[in-house]
């Protein structure tokens, strides 16, 4: 183990210490009104940005090291909190508007019966294994007719924002008994605890951050192996790896497997904590905004695009209450200087300062730069 | 790795911006906006903004509200259902706001209305809407089904129509609303032949849908707006539109093509107010009917000064993103408008901010004079008012045709009209 992997593992153990442990504890143990006290507001949210951050994890596997810009993200998130979803829906039990056992929505389009596929969802390990299974199946299916036709570069991209879009429409409709337009809302409890109360939301929000940890340190192992060796090969030029006897297909099949895999759990865990999913959830222009975070934080690292979906989202939850009118022209202006000048996204930020100061002092870089990705590859 | 040092520390000084302090101000009360400012809703709901921060100001200049002026706190839900969550919890959670006026879409509502019930908030709910759902956390100034559909529907009859077809955008407020209408079609002795647009059953012939859907942003209006004109052969026919937004658009350049007009077939849209005249082409609407609880047109004085003094104010305002040219007034403005007018009078009845003595007040009954005429609220938070029927004109107002004296709201409508035996 070198000494930057010993300082990264260092810098990861005080974070989780910090951010799953201090922070809790001073939400649970501090007093509302002091100074040190953290609210379940501050909790809530962060534990929607580390969601977040799982899905952005999800995009850069695929688009940071594999060189596939997928524009599917966001259904694979969704469906992961769809899943759930439907978990927590049968758990409002007769707590509804309707005071019915069957979800309201089902009541309110005149059903008397709870549909047969719905029936398993009681279980919550049947629900999360359906997180895992429904989409990692949908992945498989279209990334191996995707992949067996070559589809590659931009029609790739356009081919995965077509599956959004054509999904997000099927579940807008009333018919697919997903809750339509308004999707799951209103969740009361899960595993018999009440979903809402500071207790559990600061549960989900270290189990988020946990998931968010062991995904980061698992995708860390796979990128470093000889198989991540290859997923970079591919990104870099994939005719010389096919003319070397790999099988790119099958890579790009497991990876795009994989990363929907990752989107769908960052959605399961995203449902419980924000209260309702819908099928504006799985449009096109949520998997681009995973793409921005991703790009804003650096791609092809692993930390970058976690830092890239809290700070992105931090600074909206802050500037849609600050500057509610000018908020979207401050985040253009961020993306924009990011692209112009910091092509290797906030990550990069050290190094180029360095260099930077290097250069005034008229002094030759002392060190080399050792992460900044490969920005021009796609 | 330096980086996960850096990040470590950016990580941290976000984390510092969601800690701001909230203090109650001496003399001031929070009051929060929560509308989309951006997205898809925008062009809508930021009309409403402008108008509560102008009530607010009107209110300020006054006095304020039992003797504390209004700070308003505007965010932006930016179209967006999750964000609209977010942003009710720290409207309530962080700011302590008193009471929050916003939500335009029956999503948003739904997205925020735990977080209200969770914290016992307090909510003004403007916007027509499918009723199934009484919150003692919202105060539904919104209309009704039975103040907008079932009112428009009465007109439609007296007028001598036999032949109702239904359309809608596939969402929860036209499917509610037009399930409510079949059954009141029915209960005034409508043949149920005579209802067009279709009917979805499930497997014990009950049916659980009625009416023609199109998904959001269609644009193909030609095969339905054929179907209209067969069901409309023979005279006396009308068509109830829910249609959403921007759809409306194709649909009636499809129907003035078809040689459909408002005299052989005419069209009542429960969707398009004034302010959607902004951007919609009102020529292709001349003389289809509009259904709400308030009109621009509307000739009484305090309308008069309403629609004076709020123009007044644009043209002076400061605020960020204020649009000054061709405004108009819509019945979702009046009702924010009445609404926090209601929430000030119910302040003041109680004595208090408090949630819970606010909204024993409103429920007790208490009236106010708005540009739309008397409103009241009731018990079950929803409140009673005038209803109008309109005709389109060809800038974009329109002509009264009709008044329905203090309709009173009622959400659970679903299964109480009977059919004629």
């Amino acid at each position: 183990m070198n000494s930057n992997n010993r300082r990264e593992l260092t810098a990861i153990c005080i974070l989780a210490a910090v951010m799953l442990g201090v922070m809790p504890a001073l939400n649970a143990w501090i007093p509302e009104g002091q100074w040190l006290h953290v609210s379940n507001f501050t909790i809530n949210v962060w534990g929607k940005y580390l969601a977040y951050g799982i899905l952005a994890i999800s995009v850069d596997l695929l688009w940071g090291f594999t060189g596939l810009l997928s524009l599917g993200q966001a259904l694979f998130f969704s469906l992961g909190g769809y899943m759930l979803g439907m978990h927590l829906m049968l758990m409002i039990g007769k707590l509804g508007q309707y005071k019915s056992e069957l979800p309201d929505f089902m009541v309110f389009l005149g059903h008397t019966f709870l549909p047969s596929f719905w029936q398993p969802f009681r279980s919550l390990a049947f629900a999360a294994l359906m997180v895992v299974l429904v989409p990692a199946v949908i992945g498989k299916l279209f990334g191996y007719l995707a992949f067996r036709s070559r589809i590659k570069g931009v029609y790739f991209s356009i081919l995965t924002q077509a599956l959004t879009y054509g999904a997000s429409l099927m579940f807008f409709r009333n018919d697919m008994l997903m809750g339509g337009n308004n999707g799951f809302t209103d969740f009361k409890t899960i595993l018999g605890a009440d979903i809402r109360s500071p207790g559990t939301q600061r549960a989900l929000y270290i189990v988020t951050g946990l998931t968010l940890i062991a995904i980061y340190l698992g995708c860390r192992w796979l990128t470093r192996t000889k198989f991540g060796l290859i997923q970079r090969a591919i990104r870099d030029s994939e005719t010389r790896v096919l003319f070397s006897g790999y099988a790119a297909a099958n890579y790009k099949l497991f990876v795009f497997v994989v990363s929907a895999v990752i989107a769908a759990i960052g959605g399961a865990l995203y449902v419980p904590q924000v209260g309702i999913i819908n099928p504006s959830e799985m449009t096109p222009d949520k998997s681009l905004e995973a793409v921005v975070w991703v790009a804003v934080g650096g791609r092809g690292t692993l930390a970058g695009p976690v830092l890239g979906a809290v700070v992105v989202n931090a600074l909206k939850s802050w500037a849609t209450r600050a500057i509610p009118d000018l908020w979207l022209i401050l985040l253009g202006g961020l993306f924009l200087l990011i692209v112009l000048f910091l092509p290797g996204g906030l990550v990069s930020l050290p190094n180029k300062l360095r260099e930077l100061r290097s250069r005034l002092g008229k002094k030759s870089p002392d060190t080399t730069p050792t992460a900044v990705p490969n920005a021009s590859a796609s | 790795m330096k980086i996960l040092h850096t990040s470590a520390r950016a990580l941290l000084a976000t984390a510092s911006i969601a800690f701001t302090a909230t203090a109650f101000g001496a003399d001031t009360v929070k009051v929060g906006i929560l509308h989309s400012l951006s997205g898809t809703m925008a062009i809508s709901e930021t009309s409403l903004r402008d108008v509560l921060l102008y009530t607010f100001d009107e209110i300020n200049a006054k006095g304020g509200v039992a003797g504390k002026k209004i700070e308003p706190v505007v965010v932006d839900g930016a179209s967006n259902w999750p964000l609209f969550a977010e942003k009710a919890k720290q409207l309530l959670e962080q700011d302590k706001c008193a009471v929050v006026f916003g939500c335009w879409t029956s999503v948003s509502r739904k997205s925020v209305l735990p977080v209200f019930e969770k914290n016992n908030g307090l909510l003004f709910y403007p916007v027509q809407y499918e009723g199934e759902e009484e919150s003692k956390n919202v105060f539904y100034t919104a209309e009704a089904v039975n103040q907008q559909a079932t009112p428009a529907v009465d007109y439609m009859l007296a007028k001598g129509k036999q032949k109702f077809y239904l359309l809608g955008s596939d969402y929860v407020y036209p499917q509610t609303t037009n399930l409510v209408l079949l059954e009141y079609l029915l209960s005034k002795g409508v043949p149920i032949e005579n209802i067009g647009g279709g009917f979805k059953k499930d497997g014990s012939g009950k049916i659980i849908s009625a009416g023609k859907y199109t998904p959001f942003g269609h644009t193909d209006y030609q095969q339905i707006v054929s179907e209209i004109k067969q069901f409309s052969a023979g005279g006396k026919a009308c068509v109830i539109n829910t249609l959403n937004g921007d759809t409306n658009v194709p649909f009636f350049k499809e129907y003035a093509a078809a040689g459909l007009t408002a005299e052989s077939c005419p069209v009542v849209s429960f969707s398009i107010s004034e302010d959607e005249f902004r951007a919609l082409p009102a020529k292709q609407l001349v003389g289809q009917l509009g259904c709400w609880t308030y009109f621009q047109s509307i000739k009484s004085d305090a309308n008069k000064k309403f629609v004076a003094s709020f123009q007044d104010w644009l043209k002076t305002s400061k605020v960020d993103g204020v649009k000054k040219e061709g405004r108009v007034t819509c019945s979702p403005m009046v009702l924010s408008y009445d609404g926090v007018y209601l929430w000030k009078a119910a302040v003041e009845k109680a004595g208090s901010f408090e949630v819970d003595k606010v909204r024993a007040a409103l429920q007790g009954g208490l009236s106010f004079e708005g540009p739309g005429g008397k409103v009241t609220s009731q018990k079950n938070m929803h409140m009673t008012k005038n209803v109008f029927i309109g005709e389109t004109k060809a800038d974009g107002q329109f002509k009264i045709l009709k008044e329905y004296k203090d309709v009173v709201g009622e959400p659970w409508l679903k299964g109480t009209f009977k059919p004629k035996s």
